[in-house]
């Protein structure tokens, strides 16, 4: 009987693993170099962990793999955890804020959400940070450096950042009238993609639902996009004048960086922690990651009030773009030792000092020599000790201690 | 081309009878007083019919052992709610079954704006699990427990549950009950389903044809996506401590339907007096002789998971149920405390006599050589999931039932775990026991955490022992 994977499950090949590594290693060096810390949470969280108003929105909640375990006698439902952000807030609620510090936290992680077709990935990795307890403009610009530098150590330089502001579609509906509960729904829904939803609120203030529409139906490449819009609508939209001039002020930071974006408001889709800057990460038409400020989040969930950011990047997809020729081992660093029985006590000093030196040993099962290497070497009870073949020129040598064999095959 | 059709028992059974007769189906033994499962047409050679309860139709259509079935739109989004990709399709509003699934309340609970829980989360009781935890999120609850239950939903608040999901005509009914409404969660007049790879792959234009001519047209077609039809929105939560019951209060649990009289018998033996117990009127709290008791009737199939929950301190139910909570939860804060010896049952597999087995070892070993999938058909879905693990079955599924079991065999499953007292029924029924798992009789369960106070715990000591005296002398 053929037992089959999961659907939706992917398993994760030598050559994927070795993309994953380099995606991991090469985010992990940018998180170590900016002053953020590793940290992991589980697998299995609380349902209601998610399902606080403000955290994901019910498109996404619909998608999550809950369920009774064990435990579950009191009713309380579990959950493969949907995104990390959420988790990681909870674990710095329990453990860091107490501390007063500014946490800089950083992540490797696997997240679940049901797909219908199962054509596509329901277990998805990413990595990403979180920067709790600093605010302002300059912690945003910090993130989506780091963000953009942790990408390029992957080898991949074009790079765009497409940028919204929840914040200012928030002050926007409520220059509307909206109440909280209000502007909740309507969010939830425009970051849901849902750009109708407009047509259905009634308002005394047409103008704001205009201001509104065009910021959500057209994209900018400077911070003059925003500076115009504020000189149109200046009188109409007094509630979000401080998260707009916010928005302009990281954008300028960015172009001091001179890091690529576009502003395009409808980016942020599924999640309704963000207050404030939302941004994704291209490459290409690739979207290889995203993040934002969620400045209440810490709050909603029972923590006190902290300014707090982050972002994620799509191992999955920037594995994809990684070339891994550069990834392999050569084969001249591959020495298949093959022990003859009464030479083992030889056998285990050569491989000792050959893997000592860096080298990759693989110990010849049956008398087979492993296929892949650039280098066999045959360890006998008896004069000649050793016997060398380089397997690209089928050059054979003899060598009495392991030491000869190591000068032959380059070490030293 | 055969065509298989799955048809509802109990209230949607006579106007889909109608409907069928005037679509020229020729199903003459489908009513009320036949007991038949299997159905044959008279007029047509291209229809097999079977007999269901409405809640299993939705997953023998989606599960390809039937093409085309009819069933209440609130099973029908029981189902689609939690598996929204899977093969079933919702074709045709019928036209007749009308009422819907209400979410309601006691009234207070809700105010302005909030709910006032009692507990840290709110409890959401009902026999549509999966709506609850639907509406729970539409709510964006910040913390839930979803109580399945297999009935007798309006027992259960306020001491039980905060918001009960409740099928009613209208919303009249539930104020009657002395319930607030929340409002609708989903509407269920009746819709003809079928499995979307048969309507691809099979011709079953002439059977679709001739129910549709019988449908009022004004009847659109059915969304059954279950989200747009809960329209209650956010709500706030907010906790309030209360406790309708001092420490020492014992919350007992007794059975309804058949067990009353057993466990009326039993009192009356051991000299506990019952006031309105079996009830004529339906009165879900009887009063006792027994100081310092609270006492509810609700399902004996429900009582393990209310026990655990903390809702009940002691409750009357079957070891059968007791055993299928334990495979679900082995951590669960309750266990046996007195052994009723009365409703003596074996839980028992059985499969069809045609089938070349003798044994669970051999039906293992015969689906291992035909390299299929076992399907294990149960009201006792976690016995049935335990059996399938412990006689390593390999690839299985459990069919979850919701009653007339015996009729799942030979067609619709391979084997069933079911309980018999004389095994006449799975006789009549060509079916063979080809294992006993274990013996059931009714039991006092008890919660191992209840114990909070020595006057009550030495109560619920002192109940359990009035009762073994009355057994021991009866």
């Amino acid at each position: 009987m053929q037992i089959d994977r999961c659907k939706g499950c992917t398993d994760l090949s030598e050559q994927d693993m070795l993309r994953f590594r380099s995606v991991e290693t090469a985010f992990l060096e940018a998180s170590k170099s900016y002053g953020y810390r590793e940290v992991r949470t589980p697998t299995l969280e609380y349902l209601y962990l998610f399902t606080s108003a403000g955290t994901l929105t019910p498109g996404m909640l619909r998608r999550v793999y809950s369920f009774l375990d064990w435990d579950g006698w009191s009713g309380e439902r579990v959950v493969l955890k949907p995104d990390t952000t959420i988790p990681t807030a909870r674990m710095y609620i329990e453990r860091m804020q107490h501390k007063g510090h500014t946490a800089r936290l950083s992540y490797v992680a696997n997240s679940f959400v049901f797909e219908e077709t199962g054509t596509k990935a329901r277990e998805r990795w990413q990595c990403g940070a979180e920067l709790i307890g600093g605010g302002g403009e300059l912690a945003d610009a910090e993130l989506i450096a780091f963000a953009c530098d942790a990408v390029k150590r992957m080898g991949l330089d074009k790079i765009e950042i497409k940028l919204s502001h929840a914040g200012l579609i928030r002050g926007l509906l409520s220059s509307l009238g909206l109440d909280n509960t209000e502007q909740d729904a309507v969010l939830s829904r425009i970051l849901d993609g849902e750009l109708d939803t407009l047509e259905n609120v009634h308002t005394a203030k047409p103008q704001v639902v205009e201001a509104l529409k065009l910021l959500l139906n057209t994209k900018g490449r400077s911070a003059g996009f925003l500076k115009n819009l504020r000189a149109l609508f200046a009188a109409d939209i007094s509630e979000a004048q401080n998260e707009l001039s916010s928005f302009i002020s990281t954008i300028e930071m960015l172009e001091a960086m001179e890091l690529p974006y576009e502003i395009d408001f409808t980016s942020g889709k599924g999640f309704e922690y963000y207050t404030g800057i939302i941004y994704r990460l291209f490459a290409g038409d690739e979207n290889i990651g995203g993040g934002g400020r969620y400045d209440k989040l810490i709050e909603m969930m029972g923590g006190a009030t902290a300014p707090a950011a982050g972002f994620g990047l799509y191992i999955d997809r920037l594995s994809s773009l990684i070339n891994i020729d550069d990834l392999y081992i050569p084969v001249s660093q591959r020495v298949s030792v093959s022990i003859v029985p009464g030479a083992m006590k030889l056998g285990c000093e050569v491989s000792g000092l050959l893997r000592k030196a860096g080298f990759i040993v693989l110990t010849a099962l049956d008398g087979k020599p492993s296929y892949d290497c650039g280098w066999e070497l045959k360890v006998l009870p008896d004069e000649p000790r050793l016997v060398l073949r380089n397997c690209g020129t089928d050059e054979m040598n003899n060598c009495s201690d392991a030491m000869e064999a190591l000068m032959l095959i380059g070490v030293g | 081309m055969l065509i298989r059709v799955a048809l509802p028992k109990g209230r949607l059974m006579n106007s889909t009878a109608a409907i069928l007769d005037k679509a020229g189906w020729g199903l003459d033994d489908y009513n009320e007083k036949s007991r038949l499962y299997r159905l044959k047409s008279s007029t047509r050679d291209d229809i097999s019919a079977k007999i269901f309860q409405e809640r299993d139709i939705p997953i023998q259509v989606a599960i390809g052992n039937y093409d085309i079935g009819i069933c209440g739109l609130d099973w029908i989004t029981e189902y689609t709610v939690i598996y929204p990709s899977s093969a079933l399709l919702t074709v045709r509003d019928m036209g007749f079954g009308e009422g819907a699934v209400y979410a309601a309340t006691m009234p207070g609970v809700i105010a302005g704006g909030e709910i006032i829980t009692r507990g840290q989360a709110v409890r959401i009781v009902g026999e549509y699990p999966n709506l609850a935890e639907a509406l729970a999120l539409k709510m964006r609850l910040n913390h839930f427990a979803v109580y399945p239950l297999w009935g007798s939903a309006d027992a259960y608040p306020p001491e039980n549950a905060d918001i009960i999901l409740l099928p009613r005509k209208c919303e009249s009914e539930i104020v009657s009950l002395g319930l607030q409404s929340l409002g609708k969660v989903v509407d269920f007049r009746a819709c003809l389903i079928v499995n979307k790879d048969s309507l691809r792959s099979k011709d079953m234009s002439s059977i679709l044809a001739s129910i549709n001519a019988c449908i009022p047209a004004v009847f659109q077609q059915a969304d059954a996506s279950g989200e747009e039809f809960i329209n209650i929105g956010a709500t706030k939560q907010r906790m309030e401590l209360q406790c309708e019951y001092d420490a020492d209060t014992v919350r007992l649990a007794l059975p309804d339907g058949h067990q009353q009289s057993h466990v009326r018998k039993i009192f009356d033996a051991a000299g506990i007096q019952m006031d309105d117990y079996p009830s004529s009127s339906g009165n879900r709290r009887p009063k006792s002789s027994l100081e310092g008791f609270f006492i509810k009737v609700i399902r004996p199939q429900d009582m393990p998971m209310q026990v655990a929950g903390g809702d009940y301190d002691l409750a009357i139910t079957g070891r059968d149920w007791l055993t299928d909570h334990l495979y679900q939860f082995p951590s669960s804060p309750v266990k046996q405390m007195l052994d009723l010896k009365y409703g003596w049952v074996r839980i028992v597999a059985v499969v069809t006599n045609e089938a070349p087995v003798n044994s669970t070892t051999e039906l293992q070993q015969l689906h291992c050589r035909q390299d299929s999938a076992c399907r294990i058909a149960a009201e006792y879905i976690n016995i049935a999931d335990h059996y399938a693990r412990t006689n390593h079955f390999g690839s299985y599924r459990i069919v979850p039932t919701w009653g007339a079991t015996e009729a799942f065999l030979p067609e619709d499953a391979d084997v069933l775990i079911e309980n018999t007292e004389t095994g006449s029924t799975l006789v009549k029924n060509n079916l063979k026991i080809i294992e006993t798992l274990f013996e059931s009789t009714a039991c006092v369960i008890g919660g191992t955490r209840s114990d909070t106070s020595p006057l009550k715990a030495q109560r619920m000591a002192k109940f359990v022992e009035l009762l073994r005296k009355a057994l021991e002398l009866g």
